[in-house]
C-alpha cells in the first residue's frame, strides 16, 4: 500500500539529499584517514558532522544563486554541486583539480555552480556575497547570495559591515552562522559577547532565526523561508545553525579543549546523517536497505575519486606562472 | 634698398607656434638656392628640414642649435657680398619677430566641421574665396596634417580645402556605406556639395589620389585638374607590411618602424608624429575600421581597384612620386594617364609632400596655373 | 581637437562614457553622489572633490553611494565583478586601503590564480594619491609600491588628463583588477583630450621628453617636477629624457632599458617612500639588464623615510623638488666614468 510522505520533499529528492550528506561525510572521513597517512599536503578543515546545514540550505538554490564559503568548505562545495573527483584532485594538489592544483582545500571554487570559493580569510565572504547579491539585483532574476561563516568569523568586522551594507542596499543575502561551538580552539561563549545571533542581526535591522543545524528538515524549512523572502525583494536575513564538528579545527588538532566524553556524545547523539536516516526509515517511505545501497555507492565514488586524485599528474613548471592575469 | 633677405622660422601647419633648431645644414658664405634644405628643425609635431624660400648667400646664422623660437623668429640672414657686416648687424638688431594675431593663433578656429551623409567631417579652408580651390585628399590612415607643409604655401595662390576622410583624423569613426573607392569618391563629392564647391583642383596622396582618380571617372565636372602623389590605383602592388602593420600596430614600439616605411629618411618619424598617430588609432572603432578598409582596398599586398588606369587624357594630370617610395612602387608612375606630367623626386619616400614640400608646392602651383 | 580639459574632467568623462556604453559598469563609493537619503539635493557633492559630479543625473541606476564602510563596499565591488558586473569603486584616499586591504590583495588579486584560471574580476578601485594637499600623514601617501608588489593586481598612475581618460577606460574594460591612482594635485592640470572614447594600453610607458644625456624614470606628479628640472638642465646643455611609466604593473621595462642604453645614465624619481618602491625596483632591473650601459651610478630622488608631515613648510621639504631632481641628474653627469 502507498505510504503518505510526511516531508516537504519528494522521495527522489530525499534520496538525493541523503546521498549528498553521505557523500560529504564519506569524503571527509576519508580525508581524515588519508591526511593521517601523510598523503595530503597542507592543511584541511573537515565539515563532517555539519552536513545537514549545507544540504538543507543548498536544496533551495540553483546555479545562478551564489554562495561564499569558508575555510571549512568541502561540504558547501559538494552540496552546491561541485564535482567530487575534481575536489579530491584539488586537495591532492593535482592538475585537473577544481582549481588545477593552484588553490587547494581552502580555495575550491566553481563559479559555474555559483560556488564563489572556499576562503582562507575568515569573514571575507561577507563583502563578496554582498557584491554577488548586488549583481543579482541588477540582473533581477530573483537570484540570492548565501554567506556562510562560523561563530568565530561572526566577530570579524567584514561580517558586521556586510550585514549593514546588505540592509542599506536591501540585498538578497542570507547570512548563515554555522555555530559549531568553537572558533578554532576557543569556545563560542568566550569569543562572542552576545548570546544570540538573532539579537546581533536585530542590531542591523535584519530578521534572524536560530535552528538546530543537525536537523535537515529544520534547516530546510527555516532556509526556505528566508531565501523566499530574499528572492521576492524582502532583503537580507540571518540564519543561525547550531551544529557539531566531528573533527578538530584542522586535521591534527587533538581537540584537548573539549570536555571528556564530549566527542562521543556528539557522534552518538548529534549525528545529523543518522538523524536524517532515522527520520526517513521511521516514516516508512525509504528503507534501510535503500540507504545502505546509497552508502555503498558513495564509498565506491569516494574510492574512485581518491584513485583518480593519486593517479593524476602534478602541475608543471609551465603552470606556475599562468592564470595570474587574464592578460599582462 | 636693402638687399638683405631674412630666413625666418616657418609656420608648419595650423597649430605650430614654435620650433627648435636642431642644426644648420649650410655654412656662412654658402650660396643658397631655392628649395635647398638649410636647417634641421623640430616642432612638437614633426622634424624636418627648413628649405630656403629664396636664393642668396648665407651671411649670418642668427639662431643656434637647441634654440626654441617662435614662428617668424629670425633664423639667419642672406645678403649679397657687397652688404657690409655692420649693415647685417643693424638689420639683426632691428628685427622684431611679428606677434601672431589672435586669428592666426587659434588653431581651434581654423578647423571646421560639417555633417555629410551622416558622418561628421573635419576640414580646413585657407586662402581667398576667388578662383578654383585646391582640394587636398590624404591617404590611408592619414589626415589633413599630412599637408602640414603645403596648405599655407598653396593658399597664397588659390583657396585650399583639406579634409579628414571619414574614419580618419578627427572626422567621425565611420566609413561611407560600401567600403570601396566609389563610395569614398561619392562621399568627397557630397562633401564638396555641402561646402558649396562645384569644381576643384584635386590633389590626392596615396589612397587619396585613387579617390581623386575615381572622382575624375565618376564626376568629371568637379575636377579642374588632378595631382596624384605616390598614388594608389595606378597599379596592383602595395606594401602589405605597411598596410597591415599600420592597421595592427598597438604601441609606439610597433608603430614607429611601420611609419618609417613612409619616409626616405626614417629620422623624420618624430616621437610626436608617432604619438599623434597613436592618439588617432586608440579611438574606439578606429582599429577595426582600418582593418576593414585595408582589407577592402589593399588585401594581401594587392590593390583591388585601379581607377587611375582608366583615366583618359581629357583631364590635366600631374603625377609625382618619390624614387624611394616603399609603400607603392615608383614604377606605377609609368601607368600615368596619357599626357600627364610625371615628376619623380630623388631621395624621397612615400610622403613626398612632407619630405620635399617646397618642390611639391611649386609643381602643384605650376600645374594648377597652367 | 584642441579641446583642453582637466584631469578631473577626464575622470568624469571616462566614467560617463563607460557607463553609457555598458550597463554593467557601476560606480560606488562614499559620497560619489552625495546627499543620499537626505532631504536636500541629490548629487550634493559628486565625490569629495567633485570629480563624479553630474554623473548621477545621467546614470542614476549606475551611481551608488555607500556607507562609510570600506571593507564592505570594496569587497562588494569585487564580489559583483566576479558575478558579471564591471564595478568602479572609489576609495577616496589610497590611505584608506588599510581597512579593506584583505579584499584587495587576498581576494580580488588571487581569484584568478587560486581558482585555477576560472575567475574574472574586472573591478577598478579608484583612489587619490600623493602629498601636497596639507592633508597630513593619513591622506597624502603614495602607496603605489604596495600594490605593484602583489601579483594579480594592475596599478595605474597617470600624469595628465589625456592619459587619465584613456587609461581609466582601459581599466574599466580590462578583465583584471586595477588600482587606479589619481594624483590629487593633478586634478586641475589640463591638456588636449579627444571627446570620443579611447583607450591607452597598459604596460606602455610614455616618453614625455627626449634627451641624450640622462634618463629620468618616474610617474604621476613627479613627471611634472622632472619636466621642470629638465627645463633648467637644458639651459646647462644637459638634455634629459623623461620616461613616464603610466602603469606600474604591468611595467614597461623595455622602454626604460632602451632609454638607459641610449643615455647611459638613470635617475629614478618616486613620490613613494624610499624603501622597496618603484625607484628601487627600476634601479635593480636596470642594474641587472643594462649594467654595461651605465656610465655613472644610478641616482634616486624620493621623499625621506618618514610619514607625510602636516606643516606646509615640512610637507614642501618632504615632496621631491625639481631642484633635487636636477641635482641628481648633475651628479650622474659629474660621476660619469
Amino acid at each position: 500500500m502507498q505510504v503518505q510522505n510526511p516531508f516537504p520533499l519528494s522521495r527522489d529528492e530525499l534520496l538525493t539529499v541523503y546521498r549528498q550528506m553521505r557523500t560529504i561525510r564519506e569524503f571527509e572521513e576519508r580525508l581524515h584517514i588519508d591526511f593521517g597517512r601523510g598523503d595530503i599536503p597542507g592543511f584541511v578543515h573537515l565539515y563532517a558532522g555539519e552536513e545537514a546545514t549545507a544540504a538543507g540550505i543548498m536544496h533551495h538554490l540553483n546555479d545562478g544563486d551564489r554562495i561564499a564559503s569558508t575555510h571549512r568548505g568541502h561540504g558547501h562545495c559538494i552540496a552546491k554541486g561541485v564535482d567530487v573527483v575534481g575536489m579530491m584532485k584539488e586537495i591532492y594538489g593535482k592538475k585537473g583539480g577544481s582549481c588545477n592544483g593552484k588553490g587547494g582545500s581552502m580555495h575550491i571554487a566553481d563559479l559555474s555552480r555559483g560556488m564563489m570559493g572556499a576562503n582562507g580569510i575568515l569573514g571575507a565572504g561577507g563583502p563578496l556575497i554582498c557584491g554577488a547579491a548586488l549583481a543579482a539585483k541588477y540582473r533581477n532574476k530573483g537570484e540570492v547570495g548565501i554567506c556562510f561563516f562560523g561563530d568565530g568569523a561572526s566577530n570579524q568586522g567584514t561580517i558586521l559591515e556586510s550585514m549593514n551594507l546588505a540592509g542599506v542596499w536591501n540585498l538578497p543575502v542570507i547570512f548563515v552562522v554555522e555555530n559549531n561551538g568553537y572558533a578554532e580552539s576557543t569556545s563560542r561563549d568566550y569569543g562572542t559577547a552576545v548570546d544570540s545571533y538573532v539579537d546581533r542581526a536585530a542590531g542591523f535591522g535584519l530578521p534572524g532565526v536560530t535552528v538546530d543545524g543537525t536537523d535537515f528538515f529544520a534547516v530546510h524549512e527555516a532556509a526556505g523561508a528566508v531565501i523566499k523572502r530574499a528572492r521576492e525583494g524582502g532583503g537580507p536575513s540571518l540564519l543561525e545553525c547550531k551544529m557539531v564538528r566531528y573533527f578538530g579545527h584542522f586535521e591534527g588538532d587533538a581537540q584537548t579543549y573539549r570536555a571528556p566524553g564530549e566527542l562521543d556524545d556528539i557522534r552518538a547523539n548529534h549525528n545529523c546523517l543518522k538523524i536524517l536516516g532515522d527520520q526517513l526509515t521511521a516514516a516508512g517511505i525509504i528503507s534501510q536497505s535503500e540507504l545502505t545501497k546509497i552508502d555503498e555507492e558513495v564509498m565506491v565514488l569516494i574510492e574512485h575519486s581518491v584513485k583518480e586524485a593519486k593517479a593524476a599528474p602534478f602541475p608543471t613548471l609551465a603552470d606556475l606562472t599562468t592564470d595570474v592575469y587574464i592578460n599582462y | 634698398m636693402s638687399t638683405i633677405t631674412p630666413i625666418v622660422m616657418p609656420k608648419w601647419g595650423l597649430s605650430m607656434k614654435e620650433g627648435t633648431v636642431i642644426e644648420w645644414l649650410v655654412e656662412e658664405g654658402c650660396i643658397i638656392t631655392t628649395g635647398m634644405p638649410i636647417i634641421d628643425m623640430e616642432t612638437d609635431k614633426l622634424a624636418n628640414a627648413v628649405e630656403a624660400p629664396d636664393p642668396g648667400i648665407l651671411r649670418r646664422k642668427v639662431a643656434s642649435a637647441g634654440d626654441l623660437l617662435p614662428v617668424k623668429a629670425l633664423l639667419g640672414v642672406m645678403a649679397d657680398q657687397d652688404v657690409s657686416d655692420a649693415e647685417i648687424d643693424a638689420y639683426i638688431a632691428a628685427y622684431v619677430t611679428p606677434v601672431a594675431t589672435d586669428e592666426e593663433d587659434s588653431s581651434a578656429q581654423a578647423f571646421q566641421y560639417i555633417e555629410v551623409d551622416g558622418i561628421r567631417v573635419r576640414y580646413v579652408q585657407k586662402g581667398g574665396s576667388t578662383g578654383t580651390p585646391v582640394l587636398l585628399i590624404h591617404g590611408y590612415g592619414g589626415d589633413l596634417d599630412n599637408w602640414l607643409f603645403n596648405i599655407d604655401a598653396l593658399s597664397e595662390k588659390a583657396p585650399v580645402i583639406a579634409l579628414d576622410l571619414p574614419g580618419h583624423g578627427q572626422s567621425a569613426v565611420k566609413l561611407p556605406a560600401g567600403v570601396n573607392l566609389v563610395a569614398q569618391a561619392g562621399f568627397v563629392v557630397h562633401f564638396l556639395d555641402a561646402i558649396n564647391v562645384t569644381r576643384a583642383h584635386m590633389v590626392g596622396h596615396s589612397m587619396g589620389a585613387a579617390i581623386a582618380s575615381q572622382i575624375a571617372l565618376d564626376a568629371p565636372q568637379y575636377v579642374a585638374s588632378l595631382t596624384l602623389i605616390g598614388s594608389a590605383g595606378l597599379g596592383a602592388e602595395i606594401n602589405s607590411a605597411y598596410i597591415d602593420g599600420f592597421a595592427n600596430a598597438q604601441s609606439r614600439r610597433e608603430l614607429k618602424p611601420v611609419l618609417e616605411i613612409l619616409f626616405s629618411d626614417p629620422a623624420l618619424v618624430s616621437r610626436q608624429l608617432v604619438d599623434d598617430v597613436l592618439r588617432y588609432k586608440r579611438l574606439d572603432g578606429v582599429g577595426s575600421l582600418l582593418v576593414e578598409l585595408g582589407q577592402a582596398l589593399f588585401c594581401d599586398g594587392k590593390q583591388n581597384e585601379q581607377p587611375g588606369l582608366k583615366l583618359g587624357s581629357s583631364c590635366p594630370a600631374l603625377v609625382i612620386w618619390g624614387r624611394d617610395d616603399r609603400v607603392i612602387p615608383v614604377n606605377h608612375a609609368s601607368n600615368a594617364p596619357k599626357g600627364a606630367t610625371v615628376e619623380i623626386l630623388e631621395g624621397v619616400g612615400h610622403m613626398v609632400q612632407l619630405e620635399r614640400a617646397s618642390e611639391v608646392n611649386r609643381l602643384i602651383i605650376q600645374h594648377i596655373s597652367a | 581637437m584642441a579641446r583642453k580639459i582637466s584631469m578631473k574632467q577626464a575622470v568624469n568623462e571616462a566614467l560617463d562614457q563607460a557607463m553609457a556604453a555598458d550597463p554593467t559598469v557601476i560606480c560606488m563609493g562614499e559620497d560619489i553622489v552625495g546627499g543620499a537619503g537626505g532631504n536636500g539635493e541629490m548629487d550634493a557633492w559628486g565625490g569629495v572633490l567633485g570629480v563624479t559630479k553630474g554623473l548621477y543625473a545621467k546614470h542614476p541606476k549606475q551611481m551608488m553611494d555607500t556607507p562609510l564602510s570600506e571593507s564592505a563596499y570594496i569587497g562588494a565591488a569585487i564580489g559583483a565583478a566576479a558575478c558579471g558586473m564591471r564595478p568602479v569603486a572609489e576609495l577616496m584616499f589610497i590611505d584608506f586601503m588599510g581597512v579593506c586591504f584583505d579584499q584587495i590583495f587576498n581576494q580580488a588579486a588571487k581569484f584568478k590564480y587560486m581558482f585555477g584560471g576560472k575567475a574574472e574580476t574586472p573591478v577598478v578601485i579608484r583612489c587619490m594619491v600623493g602629498a601636497g594637499f596639507r592633508a597630513a600623514a593619513q591622506h597624502s601617501q603614495m602607496l603605489t609600491p604596495l600594490f605593484a608588489h602583489i601579483p594579480g593586481l594592475k596599478v595605474v598612475c597617470p600624469s595628465n588628463a589625456y592619459d587619465t581618460k584613456g587609461l581609466l577606460i582601459q581599466s574599466i574594460r580590462d578583465n583584471d583588477p586595477v588600482i587606479f591612482c589619481e594624483h590629487k594635485n593633478l586634478y586641475a592640470h589640463e591638456c588636449e583630450v579627444p571627446e570620443a572614447s579611447y583607450t591607452i594600453p597598459f604596460g606602455e610607458a610614455n616618453i614625455v621628453r627626449e634627451g641624450k644625456h640622462c634618463t629620468i624614470v618616474t610617474y604621476g606628479l613627479m613627471v611634472h617636477r622632472s619636466l621642470d628640472a629638465a627645463a633648467v638642465l637644458a639651459k646647462e646643455g644637459v638634455e634629459v629624457e623623461i620616461v613616464d611609466l603610466r602603469t606600474l604593473s604591468p611595467l614597461d621595462m623595455d622602454t626604460v632599458l632602451e632609454s638607459v642604453t641610449k643615455t647611459g645614465r638613470l635617475v629614478c624619481v618616486d613620490e613613494a617612500s624610499p624603501r622597496c618602491n618603484i625607484a628601487t625596483d627600476i634601479s635593480a632591473q636596470v642594474c641587472m639588464h643594462a649594467f654595461g650601459a651605465l656610465k655613472a651610478q644610478i641616482e634616486m630622488v624620493t621623499p625621506p623615510h618618514t610619514p607625510v608631515p602636516f606643516s606646509p613648510v615640512l610637507e614642501d621639504m618632504y615632496i621631491p623638488s625639481a631642484a633635487q631632481i636636477a641635482t641628481a641628474v648633475r651628479k650622474t653627469i659629474k660621476g660619469s666614468k
